[in-house]
C-alpha cells in the first residue's frame, strides 16, 4: 500500500500569551515540534505498512526548518519525506495550504491512502484534511477511531460521530483523518535516527508544480485574513469571598438560593 | 495583494525585531532580515517592531461582486431528521446578522424523509427552508452532501453560510469551502457583520490561548463553523412563517465512494453537555472516595459531576466527564468547580457557562479570573457544609 501522511511543524508550546498592553505574543521558547495529533496518523500508517506491506511517505508544507519533523518521522519508521516549501506559500490559510499540498501530492507517484491528524495545536481548524480531499477529488472521512478491515480495493473503519458510532467502507484512493488514541504512537528509534541522518528529503517548490500561478498560493490564494490577534478576555462580573469556612459557605449557599438553584 | 517589505536600514535591534514575530517567521540570512513562509501576515512586526523596519503594502486583490450574494444560510445539522440544537442557535445568530444588513435567513436541510421535521424550523422566524430529499442522503456522506451544497449555493448565492461545528459540520463545511475556493473560519465564538456584508469572525486558536479576528473580504459565500452552546437560540414563535422550498437533484450526482454499513446509537447516557448544573472535581480532591461528596452535591442540585483532565488520567473518572480543550465544551446554567486551578485548557471548555462558582484554597488560582463568584476555602470544609445547608433547607 502506498500511504502518504501529512505532518505539520508547530510551535513547541501553545502556551502563548498576549501582552494585553502591547498586543505582542509572548512565547517561552521558540522551539518547534511535530504536531502531536500527526503522530497518530503516522502510527496508523506504520501499522498498516507492517500488516499489509507498502511505503509510508511523509509530506509537510512549511519553511525549510520543517525538515526537522520529516526527520523525526524517519526515526519512527517513515520511508520517504517530501518538503513543500517556497516563499510564495507564506501566509497560507487552510484553502491555500490544502491546495498547495494537493499540488505537491500530484507530483509524487500516486497513493492509495492519505492520512491526516485530527487537527493542529496552532491553527487548530481541523479543516486541511477535508479540503485536501476535495482538491484531489477523493472520498474522505474524519474522526476515525478504529481500522476494521483492509482489502485491495477499500478500507473499513469505525468513526466516532458524537452520539453514534458509524462503520463505513471507503474505496481507495481516499483520505482519513484519524482521532487521537487510534493507536499509541511509538517512540522514535535512536538506531533509525542514526541510519536516516543523511537521508535525502525531496523539496518541492512552486516551479515543480503543474499550476504555477502565484494567485493560487500563499496570501494571494487565501480568502481568509487574520485581522488581529488578542488575548482571551475573562468574564465580566467578579466577586471573591474569603474568610472562615462557615461564612464563605453561607455566602455561597445564599447566592445559589437567590439564583433559584436550591 | 498585501505584502511586507523589510527596510534593513531602519532595524535598530534585529534580535528584538525577530522576537516580535509570534510565528517564528523571521530569519537572518547573510546578516539581513528575511521574512519566510511561516509568516501569517498578522502585522505585529509592523506595529510593534522598530518603526519603519517592516512596511506593509496593501494592494487590493480582486473581489467578487458582493451585491450578487445575499442572505444568510444556516445548515441544518441532523441525524435521521433529529435536528441538532446547534442549528437553532445558529438561526438565532443568523437573524441578528441578517437584521444588520437588511437581508433574510434561510436554512438548507438535506436527508431522507425529513419534510415533516422541516416544518418545525418555520417557528423560528426564518424566510425559507431549502429541502433536498433522497434515499442517497439518508446518512451523511461527504461527496453527496457536498454535491447538494454545491447545487444550493449555485442556485441561491448566499452571502454567508453558518454550519454547526459538529462531527458532520467539521467535515462538510471545509469540503464545500474548497469546492467554491472560499474562506472558512473554524469554531467561531463571536460573529458580527459589517455594512459591506463582511463577516467579522472571532475564534480561539493555539488551544484557546489567543483569539484571532478573521474576515473573508474578497470571496463569497463566506463560511464559518460555530460550536454547540456558543450562540443563543431564538424564542420559538407561536405560529409558523416562511416557506419550504423543495429542491431536486439527480441521483447520479449523489454517487459516493463511501458505503455507510452500520450506525449504532451510543448508549444514551446523561452527558455533561446536556446538564443544566455541573459540579466539577479537580485535583484538589485528594482521593477517589472523596468524589462521593462532589457527586452528592451534584445530585442535590439535580446536576451531573464533571472533572478536569488529571482525574481522567489517573483513572478516577470517565473521559466523557472531562471538561476542556481536549474534553467537552459545556455551558450549564450553574457550574461549581471544586479544587480546580483553572488552566486555559480547562477554562476554554466552560467559560461560557452562565453562573460560575469556584471553590479553591489558593486566592491566586487563575480560576478566580473566570469565576463570577470565587470562594477562597477548603473544599473539605465548604462542600460538606454546603451539602448540609441544602439538606437542612429542604427539610425546613
Ligand atoms: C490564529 C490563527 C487562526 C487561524 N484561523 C484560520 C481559520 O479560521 N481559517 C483558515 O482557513 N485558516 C486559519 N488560519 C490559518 C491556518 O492555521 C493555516 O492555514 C494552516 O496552514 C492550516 O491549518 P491548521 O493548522 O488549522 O491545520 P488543521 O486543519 O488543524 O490540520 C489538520 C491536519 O492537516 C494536516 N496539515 C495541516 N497543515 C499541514 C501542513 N502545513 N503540512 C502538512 N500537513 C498539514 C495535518 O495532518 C494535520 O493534522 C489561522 C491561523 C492562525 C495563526
Ligand atoms: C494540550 C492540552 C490540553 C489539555 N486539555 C485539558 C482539558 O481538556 N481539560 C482539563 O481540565 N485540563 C486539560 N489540560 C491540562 C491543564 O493544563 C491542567 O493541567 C489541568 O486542567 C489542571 O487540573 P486541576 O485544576 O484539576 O489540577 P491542578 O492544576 O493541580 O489544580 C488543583 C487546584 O486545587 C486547589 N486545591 C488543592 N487542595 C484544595 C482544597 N483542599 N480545597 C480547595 N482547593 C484545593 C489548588 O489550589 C489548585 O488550584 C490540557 C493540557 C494540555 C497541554
Ligand atoms: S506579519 Fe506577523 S507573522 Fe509575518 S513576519 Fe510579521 S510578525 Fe511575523
Amino acid at each position: 500500500m502506498n500511504i502518504i501522511v501529512c505532518i505539520k511543524q508547530v510551535p513547541g508550546t501553545n502556551k502563548v500569551e498576549v501582552d494585553p498592553v502591547t498586543g505582542v505574543l509572548k512565547r517561552e521558547k521558540v522551539d518547534s515540534k511535530m504536531n502531536p495529533y500527526d503522530l497518530y496518523a503516522l502510527e496508523t500508517a506504520l501499522r498498516l505498512k507492517e500488516a499489509h506491506g507498502g511505503v509510508v511517505k511523509v509530506i509537510s508544507m512549511g519553511p525549510p526548518q520543517a525538515k526537522e519533523v520529516l526527520k523525526e518521522a524517519f526515526s519512527m519508521g517513515a520511508d520517504d519525506g517530501v518538503l513543500i516549501s517556497d516563499r510564495a506559500f507564506g501566509g497560507s490559510d487552510v484553502l491555500s495550504t490544502s491546495y498547495t499540498l494537493s499540488q505537491g501530492i500530484k507530483k509524487l507517484d500516486g497513493f492509495d491512502l492519505i492520512l491526516c491528524g485530527k487537527q493542529t495545536t496552532d491553527g487548530d481548524t481541523a479543516q486541511v484534511g477535508p479540503e485536501l480531499s476535495e482538491f484531489l477529488k477523493i472520498p474522505s472521512v474524519s474522526n476515525v477511531t478504529k481500522l476494521i478491515e483492509v482489502t485491495n480495493e477499500n478500507i473499513t473503519v469505525e468513526m466516532d460521530m458524537q452520539n453514534t458510532v458509524e462503520i463505513a467502507k471507503i474505496n481507495f484512493p481516499c483520505l482519513l483523518c484519524v482521532d487521537k488514541d487510534i493507536f499509541q504512537p511509538r517512540l522514535p528509534s535512536y538506531l533509525k535516527k542514526m541510519a536516516t541522518k543523511n537521508k535525502e528529503i525531496r523539496v518541492l517548490s512552486l516551479n515543480d508544480f503543474e499550476d504555477k500561478n502565484t494567485d493560487n498560493y500563499g496570501l494571494n490564494g487565501s480568502p481568509t485574513q487574520v485581522q488581529r490577534i488578542f488575548p482571551p478576555e475573562s468574564n465580566g462580573d467578579h466577586e471573591l469571598w474569603a474568610g472562615d469556612g462557615k461564612s464563605v459557605t453561607t455566602k455561597l449557599y445564599d447566592k445559589i438560593k437567590e439564583l433559584k438553584f436550591v | 495583494m498585501p505584502k511586507l517589505i523589510v527596510h534593513q536600514d531602519k532595524i535598530k535591534n534585529i534580535e528584538n525585531l525577530i522576537k516580535t514575530c509570534p510565528f517564528g517567521a523571521m530569519d537572518i540570512n547573510g546578516g539581513k532580515l528575511e521574512i519566510n513562509s511561516a509568516c501569517k501576515m498578522c502585522k505585529l512586526c509592523v506595529k510593534k517592531g522598530d518603526p519603519g523596519a517592516v512596511e506593509y503594502i496593501e494592494e487590493k486583490g480582486v473581489s467578487v461582486d458582493k451585491s450578487k450574494w445575499n442572505d444568510i444560510c444556516v445548515y441544518v445539522d441532523h441525524v435521521n431528521g433529529d435536528i441538532h440544537p446547534v442549528t437553532y442557535e445558529l438561526i438565532g445568530k443568523a437573524k441578528e446578522l441578517a437584521g444588520k444588513i437588511h437581508q433574510k435567513v434561510c436554512c438548507l436541510f438535506m436527508g431522507e424523509d425529513i419534510a415533516g421535521k422541516a416544518e418545525d424550523l418555520l417557528y423560528y422566524g426564518i424566510d425559507k427552508v431549502y429541502l433536498y430529499e433522497s434515499h442517497r442522503l439518508k446518512h451523511f456522506s461527504i461527496e453527496p452532501y457536498t454535491a447538494v451544497f454545491e447545487d444550493f449555493i449555485k442556485r441561491e448565492k448566499p452571502c454567508a453560510i453558518l454550519v454547526g461545528a459538529t462531527t458532520v459540520g467539521r467535515q462538510l463545511a471545509p469540503r464545500v469551502a474548497a469546492r467554491f475556493k472560499t474562506g472558512l473560519t473554524a469554531d467561531c465564538t463571536i460573529l458580527d457583520i459589517t455594512e459591506d456584508t463582511d463577516l467579522v469572525q472571532i475564534r480561539p486558536a493555539f488551544g484557546g490561548n489567543i483569539m484571532a479576528q478573521i474576515c473573508t473580504p474578497r470571496n463569497r459565500p463566506q463560511m464559518a463553523t460555530v460550536r454547540y452552546k456558543v450562540m443563543n437560540p431564538p424564542k420559538k414563535n407561536s405560529s409558523k412563517s416562511g416557506t419550504i422550498v423543495s429542491c431536486h437533484i439527480e441521483d447520479s450526482k449523489l454517487e459516493s465512494g463511501i458505503d455507510v454499513m452500520n450506525v449504532y446509537e451510543k448508549e444514551k447516557v446523561k452527558t455533561i453537555e446536556n446538564a443544566e448544573v455541573l459540579v466539577v472535581a479537580g485535583r484538589g480532591v485528594k482521593s477517589k472516595d472523596d468524589l462521593g461528596m462532589i457527586q452528592k452535591l451534584a445530585d442535590l442540585l439535580g446536576g451531573e459531576i464533571a472533572c478536569t483532565r488529571p482525574l481522567v488520567e489517573c483513572g478516577w473518572m470517565d473521559a466523557k466527564k472531562q471538561i476542556g480543550l481536549s474534553g467537552r465544551t459545556v455551558r450549564p446554567k450553574l457550574i461549581i468547580t471544586c479544587g480546580v486551578s483553572g488552566s486555559v485548557q480547562f477554562a476554554s471548555g466552560m467559560n461560557n457557562s452562565e453562573h460560575i462558582f469556584a471553590i479553591n484554597n489558593n486566592p491566586e488560582a487563575p480560576i478566580f479570573k473566570v469565576a463570577s463568584y470565587g470562594i477562597v476555602g477548603d473544599i473539605y470544609e465548604v462542600v460538606p457544609q454546603l451539602i448540609e445547608k441544602i439538606q437542612k433547607g429542604r427539610e425546613a
